[in-house]
């Protein structure tokens, strides 16, 4: 506490400092001449330097306040910094009010709107969650307009019956303003939002639907603004039909200018970093300065700024952190937090600073409480009714707790402020009136509420983001029920969510990656391969760090399974294939391990393991990236391939190819089996090879007729079979669904015994023409063969790991994800 | 409609189909629709080439799987009944239902969804998911360059994880007990359009 009271005691120094000689500055000689009669040495410059030195000393006190009261977390764990930062604007104004008996210092609007709000947008709009935000964008769309609209009106209208009745007393105010104050008044405030919600950690759809409605509002809000504006100055009396069209007209406009403007910015943006890979020292300060145009481009065309600065964040993220080098995009992270952090905390002070000025205080308390009171109520009210349409078509329905925080949570904050500020006195009487009340609001909201979230969200037990982390059953399950989703989805034909999202990935990848996105960010757009180079790097880390435990770098491990087997890494045997390769002693190399693994290019994962105990935690850990970077996205989720060397860009499609042929092959067999009666191997067992080290992936092998995948020799498979696999693919298809390979059809009310799938030729497996077969292999055996004859010609440069598995040359153009044609549906 | 009410007289049992499935009527029409589109020979009865016919199942790993999830045991064919059946499985969960132990669950609830997946799993039906059917599904959805010592490794973590009385399978309650955390309804439930 001693630490706080004397930081405090610095910072009402320097701003007597500061307000002296602003007071002092006003008194003295203007131009008179400098008659100097002798050389000074030093000379006193103030007048000079006086606005920049300001500007940045105001900035230095904003973030000392935040150190102020970081000093005893304590507080800051029941009153949200935002709340703290006020306190502290109301202390700081109140010193600086008494020492020059007005406040000097105000929050003035112009440089609110256009140097301390657009990095906050532009921030939320880069960091926001994409997938999150798109599949929630119908809710919170409704809830930003709909709901925007109805507290507008709402607050204004009800207001004005009282004012009507006489509640409020005498003042000069008519529907109009009132529904100008009201529409100002009743945006939620994405500042206020982030500010608090950042540290009530609430589930992830909660969050985003209160903060895509409040960074989505801001274009009702400005619409509504202008339109009403407008129609005070033109009187009450000539507003008509064609009038009030054109305000709806003009939501429109706005709105969707505002997007578009922003989505354009985001477009040139993406198209700039994939130039600029030779200047990536500056190449995040372009992502500041667009993005600073998006907003200022859509203020000039009286468009929404804040949608267009946040559209542009949204697009661009996923094209900039894919073409930018990663120290590019660390930094720009980094700034861009920092910026908005800096004038959130600077918005915040100021906020608190500007109330101690009597000359803007108007008290009226029947107004005030009214207003507190009408915008709570109508805020439930709209929010519980709006969930209640909503729910009728949302696939996970809101919660009554989530809706009741999702009210509660409607903060106001300094757009409205920054709003009122901006009206005419000449227009509107009781302007101070409303900047009171407005004041008065923010604050109510952002203390209050804000110091009461916390609590609440306890008391609720709101479900709260999880941090669990996944077992390796539910990441292999949450798989599953993707693809049973698809698959279902086709089934039924319906086109939900997914197909949407489909079609939309299939565009983006067709057309938008090749546009925007530099070819080498193509190739690692992996997010998941990402993961696991991060894995890998972690996996050095504590491998180097063991080393100096004991002593130096090449030491033997011998009671576990590691072999850092370099030397076949740089002979490009297994790499790109493998994603495991064993620790070994690095004696051989010694060459610094995180270069190793950059060169090598991000196939190595270093095992470390040293007891049991630890290779279990190591297997769990690598079966979980394992898990992560093989399985198969499904259709809905297309990812790209991970290559060494190069990567086609619809690594889909081998995918695709790989899952289809690998179905056809299995029908195929289980149809071969069913025709020769032979007993398909339910469960196929596996024989682990101890005495091959050697993990070879199954691709590897050009000789296709070998199984050999995983060396299990013992899997023989006729030859027939590819030829005659080959074949069915090609022509048309006589078998559908297998029943071989233990797939039986449990019915789901399993009371029928199950019959050995055997017992019965299929009739319509009988109709296949292929040849007969000896022994059905394993599916997986099959995996390798290609199973047209188109595709065998890809089989030869399958060697090893410089191409992954295919297309050297005749990639994309080859579709053969689409099978021959059966009927289509 | 009248649309809707001739298709739905076409339907021999529609009213016990809706009461067991939970489905309106759209939906069953629709449902209907979707079903003769696929049958293509008319036959009222769909059999696994009318699966395959669609393209995209082919693309999915465990399509096949999915697609013998459709027909009981024994049957070659699946008739309109069992197949919305099996779709109904998809329904969200109705939240308000009363919890009455007594009677049997609904089509849609979290017990029989996960039923459902556990039969994808357990092609032998004998309750337990072995070590090597689940291989078999890992195998089919991961991908080709996960070598078969991955693989294994895998499957038994998993077992390792989930399998509580050690038999070295997982039974449908230890498969429930893993999943406990995850939101069955929202990740087995789709939109059935109106």
């Amino acid at each position: 506490m001693a630490a706080l009271w004397h930081s405090t005691f610095f910072l009402v120094m320097v701003l007597l400092a500061i307000s002296r000689p602003s007071l002092a500055s006003q008194g003295t000689v203007n131009g008179t001449e400098n008659l100097i009669t002798t050389l000074p040495i030093v000379t006193w410059n103030w007048q000079e330097i006086k606005f920049p030195y300001l500007v940045a000393l105001w900035i230095l006190v904003s973030w000392l306040c935040k150190l102020v009261f970081q000093l005893n977390p304590s507080l800051t764990s029941v009153i949200p910094e935002s709340g703290l930062l006020i306190c502290i604007g109301w202390v700081l104004g109140g010193i600086i009010y008494w020492a020059d008996k007005v406040q000097t210092f105000k929050l003035q609007p112009f440089i609110f709107f256009f140097y301390l709000l657009p990095q906050i947008v532009l921030d939320a709009g880069y960091s926001m969650p994409n997938k999150l935000f798109f599949s929630n964008f119908g809710s919170i769309l409704v809830y930003a307009v709909i709901g925007t609209c109805w507290n507008a009106a709402t607050l204004g209208l009800a207001l004005w019956g009282c004012c009507l009745g006489g509640a409020i007393g005498d003042i000069d105010i008519g529907l109009l303003q009132l529904l100008l104050f009201g529409s100002l008044i009743a945006a939620v405030d994405p500042v206020a939002v982030i500010a608090v919600f950042e540290e009530v950690h609430v589930n992830e759809v909660l969050y985003i639907l209160v903060f895509g409605e409040s960074l989505l509002n801001d274009g009702v809000t400005v619409v509504l603004f202008n339109v009403f504006n407008a129609f005070v100055s033109l009187g009450g009396a000539q507003i008509n039909a064609v009038e009030i069209i054109k305000g709806i007209i003009s939501f429109f406009v706005v709105a969707l200018g505002g997007s578009l403007v922003g989505v354009i910015f985001a477009l040139l943006i993406s198209l700039l970093t994939r130039c600029t890979k030779n200047i990536q020292i500056i190449e995040p300060g372009f992502i500041f300065i667009l993005g600073y145009l998006s907003y200022l481009t859509a203020e000039m065309l009286s468009l929404s700024a804040i949608l267009s600065c946040t559209f542009c964040g949204v697009c661009c993220q996923k094209y900039i952190n894919a073409n930018m080098d990663k120290r590019s995009v660390s930094t720009l992270r980094y700034v861009m937090k920092v910026f908005a952090n800096g004038s959130e905390t600077i918005i915040f002070v100021f906020l608190g600073i500007t109330a101690i000025d009597p000359s803007i205080w108007v008290w009226n308390t029947a107004f005030i409480l009214l207003t507190l009171l009408f915008i709570f109520v109508f805020r439930f009210i709209g929010v519980f009714f709006l969930t209640w349409i909503l729910n009728q078509y949302r696939l996970v329905p809101l919660e009554f707790i989530d809706q009741l925080m999702m009210g509660y949570g409607g903060l106001r904050g300094a757009v409205a402020y920054g709003l009122v500020v901006l009206l005419d006195e000449n227009k509107y009487k009781e302007k101070n009136l409303m900047i009171s009340t407005t004041l008065l609001v923010v604050y109510f909201t952002v203390m209050l509420q804000g110091i009461t979230m916390k609590p609440l969200v306890t008391w609720l037990k709101v479900k709260r983001a999880a941090v669990t982390e996944r077992t390796l059953a539910e990441i292999i399950q949450n798989r599953t029920f993707d693809h049973i989703l698809v698959a279902i989805e086709d089934i039924s034909g319906q086109i939900g969510h997914n197909y949407m999202r489909d079609k939309w990935n299939n565009f983006e990848e067709r057309w938008l990656y090749w546009l925007l996105m530099t070819p080498s960010a193509r190739k690692s757009c992996d997010h998941i391969f990402n993961i696991f180079h991060k894995l890998n790097l972690k996996d050095a880390m504590s491998y180097v760090k063991e080393g100096e435990r004991r002593g130096s770098l090449a030491f033997v491990r011998n009671e576990t399974k590691a072999d850092v087997d370099f030397n076949k890494k740089f002979s490009g045997n297994f790499s790109a294939m493998m994603p495991y390769i064993m620790a070994e002693n690095m004696g051989s190399d010694h060459v610094p391990v995180s270069s190793i693994l950059w060169d090598s290019v991000h196939s190595v994962c270093l095992d470390m393991h040293e007891k049991d105990l630890k290779m279990r935690e190591s297997e769990d850990f690598n079966a979980h990236h394992l898990l992560e970077q093989h399985l198969y996205r499904g259709k809905k989720q297309h990812r790209h391939r991970y290559s060494r060397e190069y990567l086609e860009v619809n690594k889909d499609k081998n995918e695709v190819q790989e899952i289809f042929q690998r179905t056809m092959r299995s029908r195929l067999e289980s149809f071969k089996s069913a025709k020769m009666g032979v007993n398909p191997p339910k469960k196929i067992s596996y024989h682990l090879k101890k005495d091959q080290p050697q993990k070879m992936p199954n691709g590897k092998s050009t000789d296709n007729r070998k199984s050999h995948a995983y060396g299990k020799e013992d899997l023989e498979f006729s030859e027939g079979d590819s030829a005659s696999g080959c074949e069915a693919a090609g022509g048309s298809f006589p078998m559908r669904a297998h029943r071989g390979a233990g797939i039986v059809n449990p019915a789901f009310n399993a009371e029928m015994d199950p019959m050995p799938a055997m017992q019965q030729i299929l009739p319509w497996l009988a109709e296949a023409e292929v040849d007969s077969s000896a022994v059905v292999p394993s599916q997986r055996a099959q995996l390798t063969l290609p199973c047209t004859p188109s595709n065998l010609h890809r089989l030869a440069p399958l060697h090893l790991t410089t191409h992954s598995f295919l297309l050297a040359d005749s990639p994309a153009t080859q579709d053969t994800s689409e099978p021959p044609p059966p009927p289509v549906v | 409609m009248g649309s809707t009410n001739s298709t739905l007289s076409r339907i021999p049992n529609v009213e016990e189909l809706m009461q067991e499935t939970g489905f309106t009527p759209a939906h069953i029409v629709r449902l209907y629709d979707r079903f003769e589109a696929l049958d293509k020979e008319k036959t009222g009865h769909l059999r696994p080439q009318d699966f395959g016919a669609i393209n995209r199942l082919a693309m999915n790993p465990i399509g096949d799987r999915i697609i013998g999830s459709f027909f009981s045991t024994g049957q070659e064919t699946v008739d309109f009944h069992s197949f919305v059946r099996i779709l109904a499985h998809f329904r969200p969960a109705d939240k308000n239902r009363p919890k009455d132990p007594s009677m049997p669950q609904p089509v849609n609830s979290r017990t029989s969804k996960l039923k459902f997946a556990f039969q994808l799993y357990d092609q032998d039906k004998d309750g337990k998911i072995s070590r090597a059917e689940l291989l078999q599904v890992l195998r089919s959805m991961l991908e080709m360059q996960v070598t078969e010592e991955q693989l294994e490794s895998i499957a038994d973590r998993t077992i390792q994880e989930a399998d509580l009385d050690k038999d070295d399978a997982i039974s449908f309650e230890e498969f429930r007990k893993s999943l406990e955390k995850v939101n069955i309804d929202h990740k087995m439930s789709i939109r059935f359009l109106r």
